[in-house]
């Protein structure tokens, strides 16, 4: 071992499937640490079943970002895996079933996002209900002067808002909702003790009591589609719904034909089933507004969950307690 | 002409909504003067019956028409804001005026905010970008936070003190700007706007325009909010320099703006239609089904209450 010792891997490796997308937006800078090393699965030409086989003694943990999943074979793959840190809050991309047992860890970004994708869903829904894009497109296309009437929107005060998921986003959202006059209400896996707002077992009657609906829930096997076609009639043709959760907690192919068809009455959304691609039918409506999935772009959101990735792997390789350990579902 | 019960003549001196017009030819007969080619000729005519006139943000009673309406008693404004109406001649000739506070305060503050998180979080952009196609050639780029963000109000009075409240949800941190400081206010008063405008990242434009508040927000304000800076008005066009503000956009000195108002409505300048940092709204704050209703009826109360020798509901003089 002597004679190898200056080529053995000095530091344990952490696995990168995929270019972050912090590398890219704020640089690798960021990322880097004296505890560990990045194994980049993307750099090299080996298929990743080969280049995965060759590293497996020393991947240690695995750093997922969006699209790259972790899935079973991945994880049979690498035995040594003891930890994967998501740099996401919901984990819907990694197989937790087979990381429980098989005893890996999960950290995940905790409540890093939560402000910003609060503050992106009020301003989806003020957007929604106020026209600010589609009445931004009347200006700049030149309407303004010929045709002198934009049409009314709709005022948020009095609006009963129904939270689907009143977990970390959720609980923003709602804060900031009732500074504007919103009756807030909401659904969620269990009843929280600790908060005053009207409880729904029930998302279809959370819909039908609701002129709102913002989702904010984890895409789980429970959560998918939980938003059907029930619902969104429940929900009625006055009815918004905010997605900024993720896109398959909606049946997107029927939520598109209710706003075709008038049975609800307008979407934001900034989540989808298969992103990038986005139903074309939406394009012709104006009470719909669509965003790349970007309610967490912001320098803050992005250098905060990088600090907290790092820190969680610093963490396990020391031997100290996870961060942001993903709990089980409550 | 419906069958009224008196035959009080009002003349509306631009459109407001059909609601608002059917309201008042419940009670009275009502002229409409953009349906007149020539206006002058037509205010001649019926100089000695006209008693009230109704306007909006748009247009309202000048020195020139309260002159040519001997018989005026009430000017009623659909909106807020009185800048297009002579308050000194209305006060000299006992003419009483009425306008529509409070019931608009709520959604006036909600678009501001909702200009604050467009422009910021580029909102109305994205949805371009999705449109357009551009999301499958590759990811949105950084946008900026608003939570934690220092705000500075330019006019504390209704409409402001309810910004400030609701960016108070986001832990914003609330300077102002006013005439005069505002007692029991947590917020911090910058009794100058230039200092106001270096020490906040986001101004909104919240006060009445008036003759000593036209360009109030020139060039060195503008300047002093900097490349990083944000600018709403929610206001009146007049109250920002408009050339100044384009320029400082076109050249980076203004990191962005997010405007309901402009200074020749409805023509907005041509630079700013290019620009991806700007959200541009057609004078909207006020333009929900809900509070236009509300407003309108506040238009005809005040108008009944005149005609019915009952104290005004919301006076101004």
């Amino acid at each position: 071992m002597a004679t190898h010792h200056h080529f053995a891997v000095q530091f344990p490796q952490v696995l990168l499937l995929r270019k972050p997308s912090g590398f890219a937006m704020l640089g690798e800078q960021f990322f880097t640490s004296n505890k560990f090393q990045y194994l980049k699965a993307y750099e090299s030409a080996l298929p990743l079943h080969e280049f995965l086989t060759l590293h497996a003694h020393s991947v240690k943990a695995i750093f997922s970002s969006a699209g790259a999943p972790v899935t079973a074979e991945i994880l049979r793959l690498l035995p040594e895996v003891r930890l994967v840190v998501a740099t996401s809050a919901g984990l819907n991309h990694i197989d937790v079933v087979e990381c429980r047992r098989r005893g890996v860890a999960l950290a995940n970004a905790g409540n890093v996002f939560s402000e910003d994708v609060a503050d992106y869903a009020l301003g989806l829904l003020i957007d929604v209900l106020r026209k600010l894009s589609a009445a931004d497109c009347f200006v700049r296309q030149g309407l303004w002067p010929i045709n002198a009437e934009f049409p009314l929107g709709s005022k948020l005060g009095g609006k009963r808002v129904g939270i689907v998921g009143l977990g970390s986003i959720g609980s923003e959202v709602a804060k900031r909702l009732e500074a504007f006059g919103c009756c807030v209400s909401y659904n969620s896996r269990n009843k929280k003790p600790s908060v005053t707002y009207p409880f729904y077992p029930d998302v279809c009657e959370l819909a039908a009591n609701s002129d709102v609906l913002i989702i904010c829930c984890a895409l789980t096997d429970q959560t998918h589609h939980l938003i059907n076609k029930q619902v969104l009639l429940a929900l009625g043709k006055k009815g918004v719904i905010i997605n900024v959760g993720r896109g398959a907690i909606i049946d997107e192919k029927e939520m598109v034909g209710c706003l075709l068809r008038g049975e609800i009455g307008g979407a934001g959304l900034d989540v989808f089933e298969n992103e990038p691609d986005v139903p074309e039918q939406l394009f012709a409506l104006d009470n719909v507004v669509l965003s790349p999935h970007s309610a967490v772009f912001t320098p803050e959101s992005f250098k905060d969950v990088c600090e907290l990735a790092v820190a969680n792997l610093e963490a396990f390789f020391s031997n100290k307690p996870l961060l942001t350990p993903f709990a089980a579902v409550d | 002409m419906d069958n009224n019960s008196n035959n009080i003549i009002v003349l509306m001196v631009c459109p407001v909504s059909n609601y608002l017009e059917q309201e008042i030819e419940k009670s009275f007969k009502v002229f409409k003067l953009w349906h007149f080619e020539d206006k002058e000729q037509f205010i001649n005519t019926h100089k000695d019956s006209i008693q009230a006139v109704v306007g909006s943000a748009a247009a309202g009673a000048d020195a020139e028409l309260i002159e040519s309406l001997p018989k005026l008693e009430i000017v009623a404004t659909c909106s807020v804001g009185l800048d297009k109406i002579d308050l000194a001649r209305c006060k000299e000739k006992g003419i009483r005026v009425a306008n529509t506070p409070d019931v608009l305060t709520d959604d006036v503050a909600d678009l501001a905010i909702g200009l604050i998180l467009a422009v910021l979080r580029r909102i109305c952009e994205s949805d371009r970008y999705v449109r357009s196609g551009e999301w499958k050639k590759g990811e949105f780029k950084m946008t900026t936070k608003f939570t934690g963000k220092s705000v500075g109000i330019l006019g504390m009075g209704r409409i402001g003190t309810v910004i400030a409240k609701r960016a108070e949800a986001f832990d914003c941190i609330i300077g102002y700007n006013s005439r005069t400081e505002k007692p029991n206010l947590n917020y911090k008063y910058y009794p100058n706007l230039i200092d106001l405008a270096s020490n906040c990242q986001i101004l909104v434009v919240a006060c009445s325009l008036t003759e000593e508040t036209q360009h109030i927000v020139n060039r060195q304000v503008i300047n002093a909010l900097g490349p990083k800076g944000v600018l709403i008005n929610i206001g009146r066009g007049l109250l920002v320099d408009e050339h100044e503000l384009v320029s400082a956009l076109l050249q980076g000195r203004l990191g962005g703006a997010g405007l309901d108002v402009f200074e020749h409505e409805p023509d907005v300048p041509e630079e700013l239609i290019g620009l991806e940092n700007v959200v541009l709204l057609p004078h909207v704050a006020s333009a929900t089904v809900e509070t236009r209703k509300a407003m309108a009826d506040l238009v005809v109360g005040n108008l009944q209450a005149h005609f019915g020798k009952k104290p005004l509901l919301t006076p101004v003089v």
